[in-house]
């Protein structure tokens, strides 16, 4: 395997833009990103796209060549990868592996979803098919009923409150605030949260990310083919998987897919969970980011709720996590998130994040999760 | 079949082919033999730990009650 560098990244703001249609929005991205590695179409030599349920919100299928013709990218290899909420985080590891095993030199990777142009109940019906439809959907588990059943039994287990789970919201607010690319750029209270519409006892709308619409895109190339100067390196990614549905799980407070992602990615990287200077997880819901703090290793398991809530985590704590607002605040276009957050991390690794700036920022970590744990893509990225 | 709340929630936001029934209360249960089943409840709300017995089965669903 070769070092693999990123070359460039470009977004879209992620919101509702009753405007945009899945295509512009990737072509949008995609143009963004060749445009800040000041390269042209005809450099990318791949395409991997992040999609999750394309045919189903907008009723196109085909989408990578889709979107990659618009582009101008000629004839390479453009393939849509599926993994939930972490389709973005697979396209990404494909791509990855592809560049540091020397079959291409220039892939780019695409994360995408358009989401809004459907109704609450229609998108929490396809958004539920990423859980297992004949053992959970069947029964009316939506995915914030699954969250809120581990968060329920993470509470029984380990005494993890209300107020901790608010305490996430609280805090990825507060840094999407700061982000001029959020959806919901506003700071919420604790008594917001806590007092907020119920979604799924005991979660309630500000324990939910976000429906959004949006794009990512980041261009990786063989680190050797990237300027030295303020160089972003792929130092590690890991994807693992586990099974669909809860029920088939022996502790669902666990995320065994991520606990193993994170471990294969500190080993590829030389690094353990203590040199991580920032994070970008998987905030779909308040409980999630609380699980992805123990399985990461930032804190003991059933410890992440006074972890959060001690603000070690806050964009002046010892480890910044989802300074970008997270999927909480940013936004959540599902294909588009794994992506997405390794483009926020190389905000701060260039020293472009602006008012939500972290001084400590070498080292960033990403963890994409599908579904309730049954995709895990870890990826850590180094400034060398 | 009778078994042990593992883990519950009450749904106040359904997917679509739900919306007539919300509020409802679904549930992993830890079913007597070892096995585990997502289920809805009927009746009144159990919390972690209730036993409880399967009530009806409609649709694919299964309903348990307190016992």
């Amino acid at each position: 395997m070769r070092p693999v560098a990123v070359a460039g990244i470009g977004k879209t703001a992620f919101g509702a833009f009753a405007d945009k249609d899945l295509r512009t929005l990737a072509v949008e991205a995609a143009r963004a990103c060749l445009a800040d590695a000041g390269v042209e179409p005809s450099a990318v030599d791949a395409f991997y796209l992040g999609n999750f349920a394309g045919p189903s919100f907008v009723g196109q299928n085909h989408l990578a060549p889709y979107i990659a013709g618009e582009l101008g990218l000629g004839n390479v290899p453009a393939t849509r990868f599926e993994a939930a909420c972490a389709s973005a985080g697979a396209a990404f590891a494909h791509a990855w592996s592809a560049v540091a095993s020397g079959m291409h030199e220039a892939a780019l990777v695409v994360g995408v979803e358009k989401m809004t142009s459907q109704t609450t109940a229609k998108v929490a019906e396809i958004l539920a098919a990423a859980g297992d439809v004949q053992r959970e959907g069947k029964a009316g588990a939506t995915f914030p009923a699954l969250f809120a059943m581990i968060a329920r039994r993470h509470m029984y287990q380990y005494g993890t409150t209300r107020e901790h789970l608010a305490a996430v919201a609280v805090k990825n607010h507060a840094n999407g605030a700061k982000n001029p690319q959020a959806h919901m750029r506003k700071v919420v209270t604790m008594e917001q949260v806590l007092a907020g519409k119920p979604v799924a006892d005991p979660l309630t709308v500000y324990d939910c990310s976000l429906v959004s619409d949006g794009a990512a895109a980041i261009l990786i190339m063989s680190a050797d083919r990237v300027n030295a100067h303020n160089r972003v390196q792929v130092l590690a990614c890991s994807q693992t998987s586990d099974h669909l549905a809860l029920e088939d799980k022996a502790d669902i407070t666990s995320l065994p897919a991520v606990r193993l992602a994170a471990e294969r990615a500190y080993k590829m990287a030389g690094l353990t969970a203590a040199d991580i200077d920032l994070a970008e997880v998987h905030d779909c819901f308040t409980i999630a980011e609380i699980l992805a703090m123990e399985e990461l290793g930032f804190c003991q398991k059933g410890e992440g709720g006074p972890y959060v809530a001690s603000g070690a985590t806050t964009l002046t704590g010892a480890k910044p996590v989802n300074t970008s607002g997270g999927l909480k605040s940013k936004g959540h276009p599902v294909g588009a998130t794994g992506v997405a957050q390794l483009c926020d991390l190389v905000i701060q690794m260039r020293g472009q994040a602006g008012e939500r700036q972290v001084p400590r920022n070498r080292i960033g970590l990403a963890q994409n999760l599908g579904g309730s744990g049954a995709t895990c893509v870890v990826t850590i990225l180094g400034a060398v | 079949m009778k078994g042990t709340v593992y883990t519950e929630t009450v749904v106040w936001m359904p997917p679509e082919q739900f919306v007539a029934d919300a509020p409802y209360q679904l549930v992993i249960i830890d079913v007597e033999g070892g096995k585990r089943i997502t289920a809805r409840i009927t009746g009144e709300r159990v919390q972690i730990g209730d036993a409880v017995d399967l009530a009806d089965t409609m649709d694919g669903i299964a309903y348990f009650k307190r016992c």
